[in-house]
């Protein structure tokens, strides 16, 4: 999978390591590997590889982790502008 | 009693599916037990879903089933209700005795389901509580696929349910893995991948959706082609129409099947930048090709209007491509559609206009 890569520096996920209580959900769901832990605490290791699935988030206990989720998929976001309702299969 | 386990909610029976292949006596009544072996027909229909026929309505009744011989202490594995999914991990658990909870995703797969909420924390509850699990197994664990991860909290339904939620693989053919190494998944077990196969699964789906605005097109192009200078013309719509459908046509299949094949080696990270050199490279084998057939060049607009639209075609049509994929973005699909789009509009007006010009110089 490394050798696929889509835009870099535009992910919105973000963690508060303070409220992070180290259970490692996150490190788990993510089909990515976007997480690692350190000292106990887990890390956002490589954002650019986020596809903004929402797991993490979800599975957070501590509400530590948040990310806008959401499907990209371009077809999805034209129908939706042009039709300005919800739409589409996935 | 025993048909409160059976998933009966919308009528069918399950005994009758030619999947079932008896039963297996539990706490909680009679449960189906399901074949591991697909047949031909499971394989025809998985088929026929591929390209579009039946695909919507290709589920399972949700509830409870049996494999092999499980009883109290045996795993029990959740998917969803999308009869290509439920097949494929029926068939990787011929070694194994599990219970199966089927959840109603309205016949989809589960990472589609888990991002709408259909696999989801409140219908995993709901169906622990209607297939009285509590009953059923002594110990208190669910394992779900890790792609169900985004519809699914985990410490809510340990909260709300007293089962534990237990992420397994990714892929159904490791489950046997990974209940084998004591319900630990390697790291590998946890990555998505994208191998062609996969790139290429969703390719007649595509080509099925698209073919009416493909047509739709062509046609367009065909009866734009009789105008000319001193009027409509049949012949003229046939000799220099039909090559120009035919090109509008091969372009967008070309790019339905090549983008998901060359995904890897297209330059750019932009699906509609990857598009546009595939675009490019399509360009070149229809210039080869008319050389070669010896079409008729009748100027030098007609020859820059299709240098526009191809790659511009080619462009739109890989851009499409980026809800197929699992590495994609919702943020980097909005950038992606917020820079691309007005360059293809561009391109198209332009293109269209340079071919229409053709027409009459």
């Amino acid at each position: 999978m490394d050798r696929f890569r889509y835009l870099p520096g535009v992910v919105t996920l973000q963690i508060d390591v303070r409220r992070c209580d180290g259970c490692r959900m996150c490190v788990i769901v993510c089909p990515h590997a976007v997480f690692c832990m350190q000292d106990k605490k887990a890390r956002i290791l490589d954002a650019d590889a986020c596809m903004e699935c929402g797991a993490c988030a979800k599975n957070c206990p501590s509400g530590a982790i948040t990310v806008r989720s959401g499907v990209g998929c371009a077809t999805a976001m034209l129908i939706e502008t042009l039709h300005r309702g919800s739409c589409c299969g996935g | 009693m025993a048909n409160a386990c059976g998933p009966t909610s919308d009528g069918r029976r399950p005994s009758r599916s030619p999947w079932v292949t008896g039963h297996v006596e539990s706490a909680v009544g009679q449960v189906p037990q399901v074949d591991t072996t697909l047949r031909f027909a499971d394989r025809l229909g998985a088929w026929k879903a591929r390209w579009a026929i039946g695909r919507m309505r290709y589920s399972v009744p949700p509830g409870l089933y049996a494999v092999g011989r499980p009883g109290r202490e045996s795993p029990v594995l959740v998917t969803a209700n999308y009869k290509m999914t439920f097949d494929r991990v029926r068939s990787q658990l011929a070694a194994v005795d599990a219970w199966l909870l089927v959840l109603d995703t309205h016949g989809i797969n589960v990472w589609c389901a888990a991002g709408k909420g259909t696999f989801g924390t409140d219908e995993l509850v709901r169906r622990v509580a209607a297939t009285r699990l509590q009953q059923l197994v002594a110990h208190r664990r669910l394992i779900l696929p890790q792609l169900a991860a985004p519809g699914v909290a985990a410490h809510e339904v340990l909260r709300r349910c007293g089962f534990r939620v237990i992420y397994g693989p990714v892929r159904a053919e490791d489950i046997p893995r990974f209940l084998e190494a004591d319900m630990q998944a390697t790291p590998d077990m946890r990555r998505v991948r994208f191998p062609l196969r996969d790139r290429l699964a969703v390719a007649p789906v595509e080509l099925v959706m698209a073919m009416k605005y493909i047509l739709l097109m062509a046609i367009c192009f065909f009866l734009l082609s009789g105008l000319g200078a001193d009027g409509y013309s049949w012949q003229r719509a046939i000799a220099i129409g039909l090559p120009c459908a035919a090109v509008a046509a091969a372009v967008s299949f070309g790019s339905i099947l090549l983008t998901p094949v060359l995904l890897p080696w297209l330059p750019g990270r932009m699906f509609a930048v990857k598009g546009f050199w595939l675009g490019v490279a399509m360009l070149g084998i229809v210039g080869v090709w008319s050389n070669v057939r010896q079409m008729p060049v009748r100027s030098w607009v007609a020859v820059a209007s299709w240098c526009v639209l191809i790659p511009t075609l080619a462009s739109f049509m890989a851009m499409n491509y980026t809800g197929s994929t699992p590495y994609t973005s919702l943020s980097g699909v909005r950038v992606e559609v917020r820079r691309a789009v007005p360059v293809q509009v561009i391109g198209a007006v332009i293109g269209v206009a340079l071919w229409l010009t053709g027409r009459f110089v």
